[in-house]
């Protein structure tokens, strides 16, 4: 290793280790296809979101683009609905918005609840005990609810207003996973050492803590963007969403108000929906992935 | 059960409430100056006028006292929430919140109850199965099945179960909660249609919810199979199906309990959503009507009860748990 590193890197000298460590991903993924899948779902969605913009044409999603309640054909593969917009362009622009709303939330919400989770498993005494209460309290009232009463009170919401609302209640499920984490990892040896060592709590959080927590916090981040998507689509199917916004959830809502079910507009509430279940899906693959990862005694149990 | 825990418990309880409400009480006045006339001008702007309405503000003006001190207020208004007095609704008034909540809470509670009920025993049994070495090879073919099914939210659930079963099959109705113009009686026939109508609501939550507990109660029975007791009770030649229930799974139910008790709030608002999709008349619909309406008091009022209910529903859970896991009673003292 010394030889390795203490030379400069030279392309003979790198590449056998890029190779072997290469391999070394490649027979993980092998081992944890779960969180392949995962990964995989969720790339094709993130690049189709990306690329859309330039293939598809963005008037299509304005009102009376087209006739109304056209079925799915060659001109428009997945219909129009009964505003007249092509619902493959209406796909294209709305998943990138709920997918943004999703990573805006769950990150703002990762960040709170990682900070308190620490807080919480770390330290004994009144701090600590003070932060389980506000999580176990904030646990306890399901947080949809008050959503809908904020939502409902600000009514003019935007997707980046949105997320915000729903990252301040989104965040005690993260709080709770890793504050327990910390908990049983505060017992092992390595944290009495580093403090006989000097070093402060604040440091063994950050230095020791933290990256032995990587894979938790990943599973955390994904729990919080699935849990914000399923806030924000909960709050655009009650019509409480960015109005003027074609997102997944909205275009769920106005079907939902034009009776798509009964009338038989099929294509309308099944497009959005099955860019949904595949997002949510492949959200569940990663983080089931990734508890593998972090807790081996699961793997290939059964 | 101690009393130190009951207290502890019964405390949590209350204080849940207490911030709920506060939240209800701080969260339009946070937003603007004046919240009845903010809410009366919200209601103007979207064309939305009920007869009387001057009656409708003076009733609000009287009741919330605007004028007097903060304090007061807070205390008035934590007062009434404490006896479900939140006034009258503003687009049905002059009816009770109280009342038109009273109403709606049967339909949820029924709907709720028997479903969480259904796909806890389903989902606890599959999954015990699942972590069973025993049991047979079909069994394990369900998760494929049931694990995407819990990854979909209940409501988008429903829609494709209308759809499928309602609108293209017509074997069951595309909403509601009873036949529409049926005599509302206790008589069999009516009871009946009560059931068949809230089969695919029920179906939408079960379907979704049974794949979460199934997997959680297979991690619980793989852990459990390497304990001291199981290879005991293998020795001592007891039955398989006496092992498997009384042993196993029994064991590994009980942490399924508390995640019953944790995971009521997210089941709750996500019925909320249900009721929605399938037109069925309990909180979830007049919320989404109180939404519509822009009836602010009657949100709040909705949404309190069912704050209170999952407390509730937490607190009577958190009590028997110690009847069910007796080593809990005995770590507690």
């Amino acid at each position: 290793m010394s030889a390795a590193s203490a030379a400069p890197a030279t392309t003979e000298s790198r590449s056998p280790e890029t190779w072997s460590r290469r391999r070394e991903w490649i027979s993980y993924g092998r081992r944890n296809p779960t969180l392949v899948a995962g990964l995989t779902i969720i790339t094709v969605i993130v690049v189709f979101g990306l690329l859309a913009p330039f293939i598809i044409d963005q008037d299509a999603t304005r009102t009376t683009a087209f006739s109304k309640d056209l079925p799915p054909s060659l001109d428009h593969p997945l219909g129009t609905d009964s505003f007249g917009r092509d619902m493959l362009a209406l796909i294209v622009v709305g998943t990138p918005q709920t997918v943004k709303i999703g990573l805006i939330a769950g990150f703002m919400a990762l960040i709170i609840g990682s900070a308190l989770g620490f807080i919480q498993g770390f330290y004994r005494g009144p701090i600590g005990t003070s932060v389980r209460g506000v999580t176990d309290v904030t646990l306890t009232i399901p947080a949809l609810l008050i959503l809908i009463t904020v939502a409902s009170q600000v009514r003019q919401v935007t997707v980046e207003s949105m997320a915000i609302i729903i990252a301040l209640l989104a965040w005690p499920g993260t709080t709770r996973a890793i504050g327990s984490q910390v908990l049983s990892m505060r017992e092992r040896a390595f944290v009495p050492i580093a403090r006989f060592n000097g070093m402060s709590g604040m440091e063994i959080i950050f230095k020791e803590l933290m990256p032995n927590m990587l894979p938790y916090l990943g599973a955390s981040f994904v729990a919080a963007v699935s849990t914000a998507i399923l806030f924000a689509i909960g709050l655009e199917v009650l019509g409480l969403g960015p109005q003027t916004t074609n997102t997944l959830g909205m275009t769920i809502y106005w079907s939902q108000l034009h009776s798509a079910v009964i009338r038989g507009l099929w294509w309308w509430w099944l497009s959005p929906m099955v860019v949904i279940v595949t997002l949510f899906i492949g959200l569940f693959l990663i983080s089931h992935g990734l508890d593998e990862l972090a807790n081996p005694r699961l793997r290939r149990r059964v | 059960m101690s009393l130190g825990y009951l207290l502890r418990r019964v405390g949590m309880f209350l204080l849940v409430i207490w911030v709920a409400a506060s939240i209800n009480f701080v969260i339009p006045r946070l937003a603007r100056g004046d919240p009845i006339q903010a809410q009366f001008a919200q209601l103007e702007t979207l064309g939305i006028r009920t007869s009387g309405m001057d009656q409708v503000v003076a009733a609000y003006k009287k009741r919330l006292g605007l004028d007097r001190p903060i304090v007061e207020q807070y205390f008035s208004y934590l007062w009434n929430v404490a006896r479900f007095d939140f006034g009258p609704s503003i687009t049905y008034f002059p009816a009770e919140i109280g009342r038109l909540i009273v109403q709606r809470l049967p339909w949820t509670i029924g709907l709720l109850t028997a479903s969480t009920i259904i796909a806890f025993i389903v989902g606890n049994l599959l999954g015990a199965l699942l972590g069973w070495p025993g049991s047979s090879r079909w069994v394990k073919w369900l998760v494929p099945i049931l694990m995407p099914l819990s990854a979909i939210p209940y409501y988008l659930l429903g829609l494709i179960l209308i759809f499928t079963f309602a609108f293209t099959f017509k074997l069951f109705p595309l909403g509601g909660a009873y036949s529409t113009g049926a005599k509302i009686e206790l008589a069999p026939a009516f009871t009946l249609d009560i059931f068949y109508h809230s089969i695919l609501p029920a179906l939408s939550i079960v379907l979704s919810v049974t794949g979460f507990w199934m997997l959680g109660m297979r991690g619980m029975m793989v852990t459990n199979m390497g304990e001291d007791y199981m290879i005991m009770a293998e020795a001592k030649g007891l039955s398989p199906l006496r092992i498997f229930l009384r042993y196993a799974m029994r064991n590994a139910m009980l942490p399924q309990v508390t995640g019953l008790a944790l995971t009521f709030g997210g089941i709750i608002a996500g019925s909320v959503l249900v009721e929605v999709i399938f037109d069925y008349p309990g909180m979830g619909w007049i919320l989404w009507y109180a939404i519509r309406a822009n009836d602010y008091f009657l949100i709040q009022g909705i949404v309190f009860v069912l704050v209170v209910s999952v407390a509730l529903a937490m607190l009577v859970l958190d009590l028997l748990y110690p009847f069910v896991d007796r080593r809990i009673v005995y770590v507690r003292r």
